[in-house]
């Protein structure tokens, strides 16, 4: 993999920020975009915008065989069965969303238990609290080891005849730990429990394939994954949407419409009510042909050796305090001994080094690790090793800036 | 911007403010209570003051979060103590306008200027604004 080449096809990294060539490590918040997404957008805009599925003029269709190409192109990425197996919608949140407040609402009452781990970011936790609410459920957490890992042992014995849903992420957005869902996914089902997964952090890194792990939703952003923000997709299987009602109506999702009642359409469309987010959905495509022409294997292993990089390089700095497992996806969270991650973050920023600080959406995870926040720097195909060398030259300067002086 | 525009921000005052906060802990009398954060950070801070007759007599502070807004919260509980109400809204709304980069009369600020280069770190600006927030809350829940 030509990491040189490929950061090349990325406008944004060719700047200076701060004086300082950018090195952004930021992409578990949200990824940058290649040249290909930026123009697949704009030549979208320019010679092909329209509405879907309505007009029978050129431009009309034109949008249209667009926009459902993408629904294909999502179905081939993640290996599902069917098109009517991928709803497009504007990203993770949305699709979890959709799935408790349609799924869990009419398929768990009272007694029965939604289980989910302490790792969850909060769009896959607040979903489930407030259909907990809802249907009287219980929500119970499965229990995290010391190092940020779920041991199947307590899946199996956290799971019984009462769960109705196990929702977990794919991939920590903080701790890295990648879970297992496939073996999580067999336990649930030997509980007639459905799987939820949040891919946010899953797909844009890992090859999913949905018919493999046999989950029964399986939620994703593009904007992770080096698409345009407001487009995501959520799979579903065909046999459980078909049974879900839609959670938004209006124009799109219709089939016939009566004074006092109306029919849907059929999957996928009868949960994308509105005009859909078609520029979104043709970005999303032309981000995907990207990743496979890099090949998501070798996409996974630079990741992989790059994280490994990190820790080994980040380790050796006095006073650092690193979070999750040792095996993990790329990103590393961190803190500095008396420095708070806002101020490692700014004094990195004055260098050009673009990290996150704060809680990450993960407040019950910054209590299980009894802190109130973290930094968190995160890679993707563009990063490479001097971007690592950079960020701990980076972190030697803000432990000397605020070490020095102050006293 | 060079390492060393980061001293626009970081003076030594405030520096000295983070590490030595004036008026971190609780008052054991009765007083206002006001718990607020900065949910996009994590920044926390509860602040307690006793106001009696329209003065505010006492006020302590306990939190957790970056150097600016601890400092600013030490600053801003040393700068009202003793001051009318009225007087220390007036303060806060100052403050407001120097986190906006407008030029204020920063004679009655004391410490508090310091400050003042926060507004050049647009994502830094609700961490040193706070502590002014808690006051004022506190005030008009009072």
């Amino acid at each position: 993999m030509d990491v040189k080449a490929i950061k090349e096809q990325f406008p944004i990294l060719q700047q200076e920020v701060n004086g300082h060539p950018l090195v952004y490590l930021d992409s578990s918040a949200t990824s940058q975009k290649p040249v290909q997404v930026i123009e697949a957008v704009s030549d979208y805009y320019r010679y092909n915008n329209s509405n879907v599925h309505r007009g029978v003029h050129t431009l009309g269709s034109r949008a249209t065989d667009q926009y459902e190409g993408a629904r294909e192109k999502v179905r081939e990425f993640i290996n599902a069965k069917s098109t009517k197996e991928i709803i497009f919608n504007r990203g993770t949140t949305a699709g979890l969303n959709l799935v408790a407040s349609s799924y869990a609402r009419a398929n768990v009452g009272p007694d029965d238990e939604i289980v989910i781990t302490p790792m969850e970011h909060h769009s896959n936790l607040i979903p489930w609290q407030q259909a907990a609410k809802v249907t009287g459920a219980r929500l119970v957490y499965l229990p995290l080891q010391e190092d940020g890992t779920i041991s199947l042992d307590d899946v199996k014995n956290t799971v019984n005849e009462k769960t109705k849903i196990v929702a977990t992420t794919h991939v920590s957005n903080v701790l890295g730990t990648i879970n297992p869902i496939k073996e999580i996914t067999e336990i649930a089902h030997q509980h007639q429990a459905v799987m939820v997964v949040d891919g946010a952090q899953g797909a844009p890194h890992i090859k999913v394939d949905v018919q493999d792990i046999d989950c029964d939703f399986y939620a994703f952003s593009g904007h992770k994954m080096c698409a345009p923000t407001g487009i995501g997709a959520l799979y579903g299987k065909q046999e459980l949407l078909e049974s879900m009602e839609p959670i938004e109506f209006g124009g799109e999702m219709i089939d016939f419409v009566n004074l006092y009642d109306s029919t849907w359409k059929e999957l996928p469309w009868k949960f994308e009510g509105g005009t859909p987010i078609i520029a979104g959905a043709i970005g999303l495509a032309a981000a995907i042909d990207f990743l496979n022409e890099v090949g998501q294997d070798e996409i996974l292993a630079h990741e992989t050796e790059l994280a490994a990089y990190a820790l080994e390089q980040m380790q050796t700095i006095d006073g650092i305090q690193i979070y999750g497992p040792r095996k993990r996806a790329g990103l590393v969270t961190f803190n500095l001994d008396d420095v708070h991650p806002h101020d490692t973050a700014t004094v990195l920023d004055a260098e050009g080094i673009a990290v996150r600080a704060g809680h990450h959406c993960a407040q019950p995870l910054m209590k299980w690790l009894d802190v109130v926040a973290t930094a968190r720097a995160s890679f993707y195909l563009y990063n490479t090793k001097e971007d690592i060398d950079l960020l701990v030259a980076g972190l030697l300067k803000t432990k000397e800036y605020f070490g020095n002086g102050f006293e | 911007m060079a390492l060393n525009n980061l001293d626009t921000l970081y003076r030594q005052v405030i520096m000295d403010h983070y590490k030595n906060p004036r008026n971190k802990g609780t008052l054991e009398k009765d007083s206002v209570t006001v718990d607020m954060n900065n949910p996009t950070c994590g920044d926390r801070i509860q602040l307690q003051l006793d106001i009696q007759n329209g003065i505010v007599k006492d006020a302590k502070f306990q939190g957790e979060g970056c150097s600016i807004s601890m400092a600013s919260a030490s600053m801003m509980t040393q700068a009202i103590k003793g001051l009318e109400v009225e007087t220390a809204l007036k303060m806060s709304e100052m403050f407001s306008k120097m986190m906006l980069g407008e030029d204020i009369d920063s004679e009655d600020m004391g410490d508090i200027e310091a400050l003042q280069g926060v507004s050049q770190f647009p994502a830094r600006i609700k961490c040193a604004t706070l502590a002014w927030k808690a006051m004022e809350k506190g005030v008009h829940d009072e």
